[in-house]
């Protein structure tokens, strides 16, 4: 039972994480109709700029302001200037793209990826950094209870994953940018008619799905992960992988993927093994798709002749 | 948001080349004249004759990849290019001819109790016996394709791709080899010879291309080949026509695989191993690559691609090539962008007197300044001593350029007029001075960053690859 519920917290964390990144991907595809291959090295680029808050900060073992004050200065930082990234990308990469064919922004999109990942790897090295959370944030201050650990981080990653998905559905669903961005979504040759500012509406989108990408790297990064240039693969095809397996496009959507394949991996790696665990995220991908190809919240695509 | 007219300048692009007029009028009237067979013995005539001039190995084995990766680009574009299936997991079927030759011609499968010596077939087993197998597979993963749309086939294709490379990397590592892969593979043989050598294979993977250049130009016109364009520009059409969709989308997979197969069979066989890392995402971004700068839907175009992307690849990653290549494509891109000529030779003399201002004030104010390592070797190497600046702390120095430069890459695109041209100026030397501090020391880092960029900018400026002609999509 200690295991069972550890592993549920586990899946929970890592699923609020895959989640926020899922978020991104969904709101690019509604209004662009575009894999973003690039986003998971947008998570990435989030986990570095929190690792290096640290070290201009003192180091993670001295620093010299209260901790609340570097998450709180980490996340802001982050999500700016991931959510710039995002937007400069939208606009100097895919704008130009619009109207090609359909494969040229896909292959524009892995080109990105690979200029991050390089870039990355040419300005800080390839070697694994980790922000070594716990020189920060002691042992001592997790929860306890009846034997299953609960670390204060654990519970400000799901508590924060959970306002921003929050704040996002108000976003989406309550304001006029949210309302534009669904128009967008829908048909956007149609709501360019009606007097939508396409363009700035989908660097908006960008801007902030990309800055949900940042705080999701800055969390993984405290959550004590392993940090390097590479991890922003994995991290967006799982998060793709969540996107995809909610529907993609549909907001609620991705925060149900993402805590379904947090859960699915969280507990394969408990109870089976954790080498197969990537393997069976993928079974369950294309056993979803199969089963109800456009995922659990998503709408079957209209066909035009 | 197509612009008005856009199908009508598609359609009418037959009227406009017969309009054309002066060398280029000529040289399409010649190149009308000579038939496809006259065209690929001319190819076959060129690569045999390549192979004859006896350069260094280094340049056999691009050699060899460039015809590896265009027999794979060639696979591609049955799938993605005729019949208009995004298929991401392609690079599993390479993986599958690979690991099929592998076990087939090595020790694997003597960790298994009746094959003690493990299997080793001459090649003429092998080559029916795994392209069978890929078909077959094929097949399987376009079975599962029939009921995936657009973006979702991509999507669950892609992690098929993935899949692949997780099953050889965890399942049964006696068999596979897990991390550490297969070696030692035989060599392919049969009728009492062996090849040995990477020319060898070279001429082996030629031969290969040839045939399945002819028999794909004949499979392009055929029935099938008209039926997957059909197939590609409207299914929902195509099959009120009474094209049998689902049959031609299984066939495609099919026939990728197959082709994807082959390559993995003389691919295994020259590297004498393989590694689950030969069959990354990165492999596929770069088959895609060749497709997609040579332009979809012509073979042509595939092998066309496949070839440049290999020299451009394995120029970038040599020390002394990769300065050609980077100095070679600023100027190129100076000559062919800047409009008038007399301004494009005022940028020129500028950015040199430029360069040589900056050195020789920095070298007054310090020495140490200007005294750094100097990537580049041979003349430009000597050029470059005397024009760029790189102090002796010179990686951090490269570093903090390099972040400029990318800004200033920016808000060039961003400027307009006099002030581009400004701004241009003291980029390029600031380029200059990046890649003799910094970008040139890791070459292999450097490579992909070039890569990305040819791939973001080339699909900018003509999203429909070199030899490829522009249609419209219907979405």
């Amino acid at each position: 039972m200690q295991i069972f519920i550890q592993t549920i917290v586990t899946g929970l964390v890592t699923g609020c994480l895959y989640a926020l990144i899922a978020l991104g991907y969904s709101m690019v595809y509604g209004v662009l109709k575009l894999l973003n291959f690039a986003h998971g090295d947008l998570y990435m680029v989030g986990a570095f700029i929190g690792y290096y808050i640290i070290q201009w900060f003192g180091g993670s073992s001295a620093l010299i302001i209260p901790v609340w004050l570097v998450i709180i200065v980490m996340l802001l930082v982050s999500a700016v200037a991931v959510g710039g990234l995002g937007v400069a990308i939208e606009r100097f990469a895919y704008r130009p793209l619009r109207d090609a064919p359909r494969i040229a922004p896909l292959i524009t999109a892995l080109g990105i990826s690979f200029i991050l990942e390089d870039s990355v790897l040419l300005l800080f090295g390839g070697y694994v950094r980790s922000y070594n959370t716990p020189s920060f944030i002691p042992y001592s201050a997790s929860f306890h209870i009846s034997g299953v650990n609960i670390s204060s981080m654990q519970v400000l990653i799901v508590a924060l994953s959970v306002a921003m998905m929050a704040g996002l559905f108000v976003l989406v669903n309550r304001t006029l940018f949210g309302k534009s961005m669904r128009a967008v979504a829908s048909d956007r040759e149609a709501a360019e008619m009606l007097g939508i500012n396409v363009n700035r509406t989908i660097a908006m989108t960008f801007f902030v799905g990309s800055a949900m990408a940042g705080v999701a790297g800055v969390m993984s990064g405290l959550a004590n992960e392993p940090i390097s240039n590479i991890i922003g693969f994995l991290a967006g095809l799982k998060a793709f992988t969540a996107a995809v397996v909610g529907g993609i496009g549909s907001i609620p959507g991705a925060m149900v993927g993402g805590l379904v394949i947090g859960f699915c991996e969280a507990f394969s790696a408990s109870y089976i093994s954790s080498q197969y665990s990537d393997l069976i995220v993928f079974g369950i991908l294309i056993a979803t798709m199969l089963i109800r190809p456009q995922g659990i919240f998503g709408t079957p695509p209209l066909q035009k002749v | 948001m197509a612009p008005i007219g856009v199908d009508e300048w598609v359609a009418r692009s037959g009227e406009r080349r017969e309009q054309m007029s002066g060398p280029r009028r000529l040289l399409e009237m010649a190149g009308e004249r000579v038939s496809w067979w006259q065209r690929l013995a001319m190819l076959a005539i060129a690569g045999f004759v390549f192979g004859q001039l006896g350069f260094n190995l280094n340049i056999d084995t691009v050699a060899f990849n460039s015809v590896l990766y265009a027999i794979l680009a060639l696979g591609l574009n049955i799938v993605v290019g005729w019949a208009g299936l995004l298929d991401l997991g392609y690079i599993a079927f390479f993986g599958f001819g690979s690991y099929g030759y592998a076990l087939l011609s090595s020790h694997a499968f003597g960790s298994l109790v009746n094959f003690s010596g493990g299997v080793h077939l001459p090649i003429i087993a092998i080559i029916p016996i795994v392209l069978v197998a890929a078909g077959l597979v094929g097949v399987l993963i376009g079975l599962v394709a029939l009921r995936l749309h657009g973006d979702y086939l991509a999507i669950v294709t892609l992690f098929v791709g993935q899949a692949f490379v997780e099953v050889v990397n965890n399942i049964d590592p006696t068999l596979f080899g897990g991390n550490n892969g297969l070696f030692g593979l035989d060599p392919w043989h049969g009728f009492g010879g062996s090849i040995g050598s990477v020319h060898g294979y070279y001429y082996a993977a030629l031969v290969m291309l040839i045939i399945l250049m002819a028999g794909l130009h004949l499979l392009d016109g055929s029935r099938t080949g008209r039926a997957w364009r059909a197939l590609r520009d409207d299914p929902l059409a195509a099959e009120a026509m009474t094209v049998p969709v689902n049959l031609l989308k299984v066939m495609a997979f099919s026939f990728g695989a197959i082709v994807a197969a082959l390559a993995g069979v003389v691919f295994a066989a020259q590297q004498g191993s393989v590694f689950p890392t030969n069959f990354q995402s990165s492999v596929l971004i770069l088959i895609y690559a060749c497709l997609v700068l040579g332009g979809v839907g012509g073979i042509a175009g595939a092998v066309l691609g496949g070839i440049t992307v290999t020299v451009v690849e394995a120029m970038l990653r040599s020390p002394t090539d990769s300065s050609y290549l980077f100095y070679g494509l600023i100027l190129l891109a100076i000559l062919v962008r800047v409009r008038p000529w007399q301004r494009m030779v005022a940028m020129l003399v500028a950015i040199a007197a430029f360069g040589l201002v900056m050195r020789a004030i920095v070298g007054a104010i310090s020495h140490a300044a200007i005294s750094g390592p100097h990537g580049s070797i041979g003349w430009i190497g000597t050029v470059m001593r005397h024009w760029v600046i790189v102090p002796t702390g010179s990686i951090t120095f490269g570093n903090i350029l390099y972040a400029v430069l990318i800004c200033a890459l920016i808000l060039i695109v961003r400027l307009h007029g006099i002030w581009r041209f400004v701004l241009i100026v003291p980029t390029v030397y600031a380029a200059a001075c990046c890649w003799e501090s910094r970008l040139i020391v890791d070459t292999g880092i450097t490579a992909q960053i070039v890569l990305g960029a040819i791939l973001v900018v080339m699909m900018a400026a003509r999203p429909s690859g070199l030899l490829g002609t522009r249609r419209v999509e219907v979405l």
